[in-house]
């Protein structure tokens, strides 16, 4: 009977020894993806258990912090938001539930210090055993809560956008999406609602949108950046090139009419015989309906790549609420094939189905600012340890140049025009800052409702900020008139703060 | 006992400690309960030592009694009145607020049957005459019944496997186990498509991720649990057992899932060395059947190792997905009064065929 009982304990050792296995797998290969599983409790209240990670403003300003208390045995801290509804948009939230938007989403394993080498495994591991709670990394943005709030007060609840860049390094100092909410709102009884029904004039787009980055606003005026770019950096034209301007320009036999003068709705602007630099400055649709067709639609889309249109603008937030700029065909983002299928004149001045993103306004602005090299932006500056050190430090990139130097120049002066006797010229940008910018008064598909815009960047002769405003769908709102002032006192804003 | 293996005691006391420790983690109330079982556990240990330590071979005799009571205990939960349904499963019998589950004393009762029975039987069993295979199908459908009408797979693949052992320790017939194992697998499959309770039981084991928030919860609670304690665990008292509302992540967790617990707090370090001691035990065990000079004592000694091992690996196995979960308990770990009991017995049987080996090797 032993070797029969031999062959039984074998039998019994071997299920024992699968079992050890079994585990094995389940609490090493396994682990990432069960950890990550959304109705995974145990790591979900282990989040809660996580001290996670501030997020500070570039002065220090606490964005976000945690409340800690103690439930049933367990330390559990709460996500809050000491500045309400500064930029909820852009440092999204992360709720008791485990889910996270914004910042909060991208940023989430620094936060809660789940991005583990080597040495803070260790001491991660060391504090689980002695019960001690497990702090994140605390991350500093560039934002600077002044600018920012400036800006949300500027659009007053409008619905709209602030984007503020640093030209050389595509820090981000502002971010601003209108109608903003108060991000505490999210985890209170009926909160969620309640931030729903913030609507402003967005139309389908709640106060969570990011503006900036999620809405696409059609650019008018503003893109004449681009086709001048596409117009001056090909050789076909130059700053000087001359062209007649009866008041509209011919297209598939129609007359296509400048826009009405802001003195008179009833008649169209006329100016006669005007140089290039002459139809960027007073922002003449007939001159670039004319430049469009000389150089065509295909012409105008490739700069628009080149500027980054139809692709996601890189910048550290969750994918999902970046929108890339481009040509939208019925609500799809559309590159055409036949590019007989585009309206090249008007394409050259905004329309035609073009639909852009503030950030992507003001990284056209950047690159020009930036003699035709596009910074990469970024909102994140900084990543520190609990113990002080740093994690993660933003080097500054490009996304490489997008047009010759000599164009950039080029725009560059002529967007000053624009600032000095243009379409901007009664805005009162005081000379010292030397601003140059482009502004934009959108059709939006309602008679005399308008996308108001303003690009622009300062000093001119040594780029140091970059400014986008959008407010949309304003009744007679032209960009010279409504967003000018507020990029005005953005600046001024970031002039003062400089030492 | 002066010549009872040293080895089994401290290690069922070190398992039963372990137990106990991570039960009044998870809840002090039931630790005192179950404090007070193992005392009754410890004084039924002594009295069976006391009674059977001159020969406990009599209990050959008996053997039918032990196998109409194995039955009967088994069957209890299904008596009108005082059994009781938990989680789908007719395991538990109440008598006031006493609550107790017989099939954990019939497992003993059973192991004592068959050890009798089969060393009688042996020889003509071996001879695997067709007329022999009778009882072989009497307990087949004896198991077969039993989770038909109790819906428990887990208890209907426990006894089943420790019968299929014993028969072939006794017969060292191959073709018995084969066919035996077999039977097991087509009858398990006829009533998993009857059942629906057993059915649910194994499509949640093929895939649970499909039944996240209904009968794949609670395995899935379980595995998450087990994953987060990774290597070395949260350290004891630090693992995550309760949400904010206070309710246990994983149902049952200081029963039929302590094992989820442990593996969490201790990591996988400290449930391999768990691993390890059940090991040590069942190596004990099987070492004392290999001692042992009658049949009577060899096959009780590895019938009673074989279902320790085996318990321990339908359980857990059950919990880390290996093999579809039953509920049962972790031997000597488990929050549970009929369990402590029935392992206490079990480790007292082993005592007194170690001491009778030994003495014999020592007289000899």
């Amino acid at each position: 009977m032993n070797k029969q009982l031999r062959h039984i304990s074998v039998i019994a050792l071997v299920l024992l020894a699968v079992l050890i296995g079994a585990t094995t797998y389940w609490q090493t290969w396994a682990q990432a993806s069960l950890a990550d599983r959304k109705d995974n409790s145990v790591s979900l209240i282990n989040r809660l258990t996580v001290d996670r990670g501030k997020i500070l403003a570039a002065d220090g300003t606490v964005l976000a912090n945690n409340r800690r208390s103690r439930k049933n045995g367990l330390t559990i801290f709460t996500r809050h938001y000491p500045q309400n509804d500064l930029a909820p948009q852009v440092i999204g939230y992360s709720t008791s539930g485990g889910n996270t938007t914004g910042l909060e989403a991208t940023l989430d394993d620094y936060l809660t210090g789940a991005n583990t080498n080597l040495s803070n495994a260790l001491q991660q591991e060391l504090d689980k055993l002695g019960g001690r709670t497990v702090r994140g990394n605390d991350v500093i943005l560039t934002l600077r809560p002044a600018v920012q709030r400036l800006a949300l007060d500027q659009l007053a609840g409008r619905c709209g956008a602030v984007v503020a860049l640093d030209a050389k390094t595509g820090a981000v100092y502002a971010m601003a999406s209108s109608p903003t909410y108060n991000a505490n709102l999210i985890e209170q009884r009926k909160g969620y609602k309640k931030i729903l029904k913030i609507r402003g004039a967005c139309g389908d787009a709640s106060a969570l949108q990011n503006n900036a980055t999620q809405g696409r606003y059609t650019p008018g005026s503003t893109f004449k950046l681009v086709t001048a770019s596409a117009a001056l950096d090909t050789g076909k034209f130059t700053p000087s090139s001359p062209f007649n301007d009866p008041g509209y320009c011919i297209e598939y036999g129609n007359k296509v009419f400048n826009s009405s003068a802001p003195d008179s709705p009833s008649s169209h602007e006329t100016f006669g015989n005007v140089t290039l630099s002459e139809g960027l400055e007073h922002s003449i649709n007939s001159v670039f309906c004319n430049v469009g067709k000389a150089i065509g639609a295909r012409s105008i889309l490739e700069y628009a790549k080149r500027y980054g249109f139809y692709s996601q603008p890189p910048i550290d937030l969750p994918p999902d609420t970046i929108n890339p700029s481009g040509l939208y065909n019925n609500g799809k983002l559309w590159f055409p094939k036949d590019f007989n299928k585009v309206d090249p004149g008007r394409l050259a001045f905004g329309q035609e189905r073009m639909l852009a993103t503030p950030l992507q306004m003001a990284l056209v602005a950047a690159t020009i600012a930036n003699g035709g090299v596009q910074p990469k932006p970024y909102l994140v500056q900084k990543i520190v340890a609990p113990d002080g050190s740093t994690v993660v430090k933003t080097t500054p990139q490009t996304l490489g140049r997008v047009v010759k130097p000599q164009t950039a120049a080029e725009l560059n002066q002529m967007m000053q025009l624009v600032v000095q006797g243009g379409t901007a010229a009664s805005v009162g940008f005081p000379p010292s800052l030397q601003v140059a910018g482009k502004t934009g008064t959108a059709e939006v598909g309602s008679s005399n409702y308008y996308n108001a815009w303003f690009v622009c960047f300062a000093p001119a002769t040594h780029p140091r900020y970059v400014v986008a405003v959008v407010v949309a769908k304003q009744l007679n709102g032209f960009g010279g008139s409504i967003s000018a002032p507020i990029a005005k006192a953005i600046l001024e804003k970031l002039f003062a703060s400089r030492r | 006992m002066p010549l009872a293996d040293p080895y089994l005691l401290p290690m069922s006391a070190l398992l039963t400690a372990i137990g106990v420790t991570e039960i009044y983690r998870l809840g002090p109330g039931n630790a005192f309960r179950q404090g007070l079982w193992i005392v009754i556990g410890v004084a039924v240990f002594g009295a069976t030592l006391f009674w059977l330590h001159r020969d406990y071979r009599v209990l050959e005799r008996y053997k039918y009694v032990f196998g109409v009571t194995a039955i009967l205990l088994l069957f209890l939960p299904l008596a009108p009145g005082i059994g009781e349904e938990i989680n789908g499963s007719r395991l538990w019998v109440h008598v006031g607020s006493l609550q107790f589950q017989p099939g954990e004393l019939g497992k003993i009762a059973l192991i004592v049957f068959l050890a009798a029975y089969l060393r009688e039987k042996r020889e003509v069993l071996a001879q695997g005459r067709l007329k022999d295979w009778g009882p072989l199908l009497v307990i087949w459908g004896g198991a077969m019944l039993v989770l038909f009408a109790t819906d428990d797979l887990g208890s209907a693949l426990l006894y089943y496997g420790i019968f299929v052992a014993m028969l072939y320790i006794a017969t060292a017939r191959i073709a018995f186990v084969a066919v035996a194992i077999g039977l097991f697998l087509v009858g398990s499959f006829a009533v998993s498509r009857a059942t629906p309770h057993v059915r649910a039981r194994v499509d949640v084991w093929l895939d649970p991720y499909k039944y996240e928030h209904t009968t794949g919860y609670q395995i899935l609670q379980s595995l998450y649990s087990i994953a987060h304690g990774g290597f070395g665990g949260t350290g004891l008292g630090h693992g995550i057992m309760t949400t904010q509302s206070g309710q246990q992540v994983v149902p049952d967790l200081n029963t039929d899932f302590i094992y989820s617990a442990l593996a969490q707090e201790l990591g996988l370090v400290g449930v391999a060395a768990l691993l390890l001691l059940y090991m040590a035990f069942v190596v004990r065990g099987f070492r004392i059947a290999l001692t042992a000079s009658d049949g009577f004592s060899k096959l009780l000694a590895a019938g009673l190792s074989f279902g320790f091992a085996f318990q321990t690996f339908v359980i857990v196995g059950g919990i880390t997905r290996v093999i579809p979960l039953t509920g049962i308990t972790l031997p000597f770990v488990s929050y549970g009064g009929s369990s402590v009991v029935a392992n206490f017995l079990l480790v007292a049987g082993l005592l007194l065929i170690s001491n009778r080996a030994n003495r014999q090797e020592a007289g000899a």
